[in-house]
């Protein structure tokens, strides 16, 4: 460390010890390795497959070709499914982290040094992020087939993979929140899918559901509105955020604008829709979980007026209590 | 340096604590004895600021748990009753992490953590992992892990449970090590012997609540255990046996070659009153004493009559 006299520097604010224990420790089990090589394979298996089946389909009729518009489709197909990967790995990587630590009766002693809740929440959350955004990069080799027969800009690349990192850090404050609220981590790690299950399906089924029903009765008034609300559905599903920015005339489509009417545009753009909703859904989650590692204090510090007989709080008991659940 | 005052606590409709109070004063090692289930561990976990009480206050030199936490976790090292080690760390890795999170600078730490391991006999082990040591070597790390920020106050929640005789004396001998270097140390413990000859003061809780507290002569000697005299005459010892069984306070007396046990439930004053009829009886003794009661049987006592209410 270059500023070894000052402990609060800015260089152990980014080098927490936290993050630090949390970066070795993670590096040093195999099943990190395994994880990573794990991912990389499926999403390689799944572009040599999309490769293999569309050359197969075209030597039929067209000789060997791989032209920009398949190229892209492939594009679209790595990109969706490497969301649903992100969604299945980020609560699996963060769900653990504090109820892991509670198990293995580790999170007592932590708590009782000098790291701040937010120290220790955010670091964790960083540490889980980090590697996952490892993984995330360890795939772009399999995007080159990609860039080699065109199709897609490298800007529209890095929107995605911007995009990634925020859903990332939605499901890892997710995960996080679930890891702090619940004792046992196979609690935690349920809630956290269960969550994500909602947001990645719920809100797509329920937008499927509800486009049915709006769409019949749609065009039946005299005057229709210029817009449904059965897109702002849509704009919660990340699936439909991430095609809104690939082909940003989905928003219009979402919302059941007039399609002939040009100046009417979609209220809000469905990636926009789902940044702004899910940016306070994450900071809420992450606030919560702060707040809650430690045992609550209800009453401000100068305030005399004591509250009694309060709940205990999540992290109370740090003795793990088999068959307790919490907050019933 | 510890205050506590009506401290309460309840879990659910369970009282753990009931307005407990205490103090310890700055360099005092005491023992926080009680059977299963008293209330120590929970009053610890309040000092180490990890649970918040329903009412009532401690603080540490000054520092109110629940309004300042981070000046007490500054000034205590705690050791839980049950805890875990991060395995994949080797031994001074572990201490690093730890001095790291105190905000320990470190080159700092390069001096301090080779003296750490030195005093708790770890130093061949700085180089293994966490997870290939002993029950006895972690309970020690961990021992030394809430030494690194240089506490003023130790909160050793059973640091010797689970170990054993031989780990046990080890860990007897650091603490000694520790109370010679002046830090307030509260330990809980059941198994009292262990502590007798270490403690300066005990407190005995029961139900969450405190039975008695004080230095461990005074309670002994308060609490009018049984005690056992041991009397020895030249001759006339069966009839001095016979004689002081009609005595006042005289429970039993036994009597064998080694001289007679008397189990006698009186105070220091009525000790020096049978000792001066002895002598007034005339018969030639050679030797008095008061066996030493240990803790167990103050322990036992205190807890006994602690049930009943
Ligand atoms: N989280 C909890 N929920 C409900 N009851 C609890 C909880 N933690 C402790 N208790 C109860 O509070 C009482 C006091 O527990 P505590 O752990 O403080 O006892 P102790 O004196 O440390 O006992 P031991 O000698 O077994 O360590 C016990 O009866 C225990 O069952
Ligand atoms: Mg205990």
């Amino acid at each position: 460390m270059s500023t070894p006299k000052r402990p609060g520097g800015l260089g152990s604010l980014w080098i927490n010890p936290v993050l630090d224990k949390e970066f070795r420790l993670r590096m040093r089990t195999p099943r990190s390795f395994i994880a990573l090589l794990a991912y990389v394979f499926v999403l390689g298996g799944l572009a040599i497959g999309f490769i293999y089946v569309t050359m197969g389909f075209q030597n039929s009729q067209a000789g060997m070709r791989f032209d920009p518009t398949t190229s892209r489709l492939l594009f679209y197909v790595l990109s969706i499914a490497q969301l649903v990967l992100i969604a299945f790995m980020t609560p699996a990587l963060t769900a653990g982290v504090i109820s892991g630590e509670r198990e293995k009766q580790t999170l007592n002693i932590l708590l009782t040094t000098q790291q701040s809740s937010s120290a220790i929440v955010l670091s964790k959350l960083a540490s889980s992020l980090a590697f996952m955004v490892l993984i995330v990069l360890a795939t772009l080799p399999i995007y080159s087939v990609v860039f080699l027969y065109g199709g897609i800009s490298p800007s529209q690349l890095i929107l995605v993979f911007l995009f990634y990192l925020f859903t990332m850090l939605l499901l890892g404050a997710i995960g996080i929140l679930c890891s702090t609220l619940f004792k046992r981590t196979i609690m935690a790690v349920i809630m956290a899918y269960g969550m994500t299950l909602f947001i990645f399906v719920v809100t797509g089924v329920a937008y499927l559901l509800l486009f049915a029903v709006v769409q019949q009765t749609y065009y039946s008034g005299t005057v229709p509105p210029k817009y449904s609300w059965v897109g702002f559905i849509l704009g919660l599903n990340p699936a439909g955020a991430l095609i809104s920015i690939f082909e940003p005339g989905i928003s219009k489509q979402a919302f059941l604008v007039n399609s002939g009417n040009l100046q009417d545009d979609a209220p809000i753009a469905l990636w926009l829709e789902f940044l702004l909703v899910y940016a306070v859904v994450t900071a809420g989650a992450l606030w919560i979980a702060i707040r809650r590692i430690r045992p609550v204090r209800r009453r401000k510090a100068e305030d005399e007026e004591t509250v009694q007989g309060e709940e205990e709080s999540a992290v109370a008991e740090m003795k793990s209590v088999p068959g307790k659940s919490d907050r019933s | 340096m510890i205050e506590i005052s009506e401290l309460s606590k309840r879990y659910g409709s369970f009282q753990a604590l009931d307005k407990i109070s205490m103090t310890i004063g700055a360099g005092t090692v005491f023992g926080f004895v009680g059977p299963n289930g008293a209330g120590k561990s929970t009053t610890m976990s309040i000092l180490a600021t990890l649970l918040l009480p329903d009412s009532g206050t401690a603080k540490v030199s000054g520092y109110d748990v629940t309004r300042h936490p981070k000046e007490v976790r500054r000034r205590i090292g705690y050791m839980p009753d049950f805890f875990g080690v991060y395995d994949r760390f080797k031994t001074d890795e572990y201490l690093h992490f730890y001095g790291a999170s105190y905000g320990i600078a470190r080159t700092e730490r390069e001096k301090l953590i080779p003296q750490l391991l030195e005093l708790v006999n770890l130093s061949d082990k700085k180089e293994a992992y966490v997870d290939g040591l002993s029950r006895g070597m972690k309970q020690r790390l961990c021992l030394a892990r809430s030494l690194v920020h240089d506490p003023e106050v130790l909160i050793l929640d059973e640091p010797a449970s689970g170990l054993d005789p031989r780990a046990r004396i080890e860990m007897r001998e650091i603490l000694k090590e520790l109370k010679r270097m002046g830090k307030t140390i509260i330990i809980s413990s059941h198994i009292l012997p262990e502590l007798a000859e270490m403690v300066d003061e005990i407190g005995v809780i029961e139900h969450g609540r405190m039975v008695a507290q004080g230095k461990v002569s005074d309670i002994q000697s308060r609490m009018r255990v049984n005690r056992v005299l041991h009397i020895r005459t030249l001759g006339r010892q069966e009839e001095l046996a016979v004689r002081l069984r009609d005595e006042e306070h005289v429970s039993r007396v036994l009597d064998d070659a080694n001289g007679i046990q008397v189990h006698f439930s009186g105070e220091d004053a009525q000790q020096m009153h049978l000792l001066r009829r002895i002598m007034d009886w005339e018969y030639e003794v050679v030797s008095f004493n008061e066996a030493q009661t240990n803790l167990e049987d103050v322990f036992l006592e205190i807890t006994k009559g602690g049930a009943a209410t």
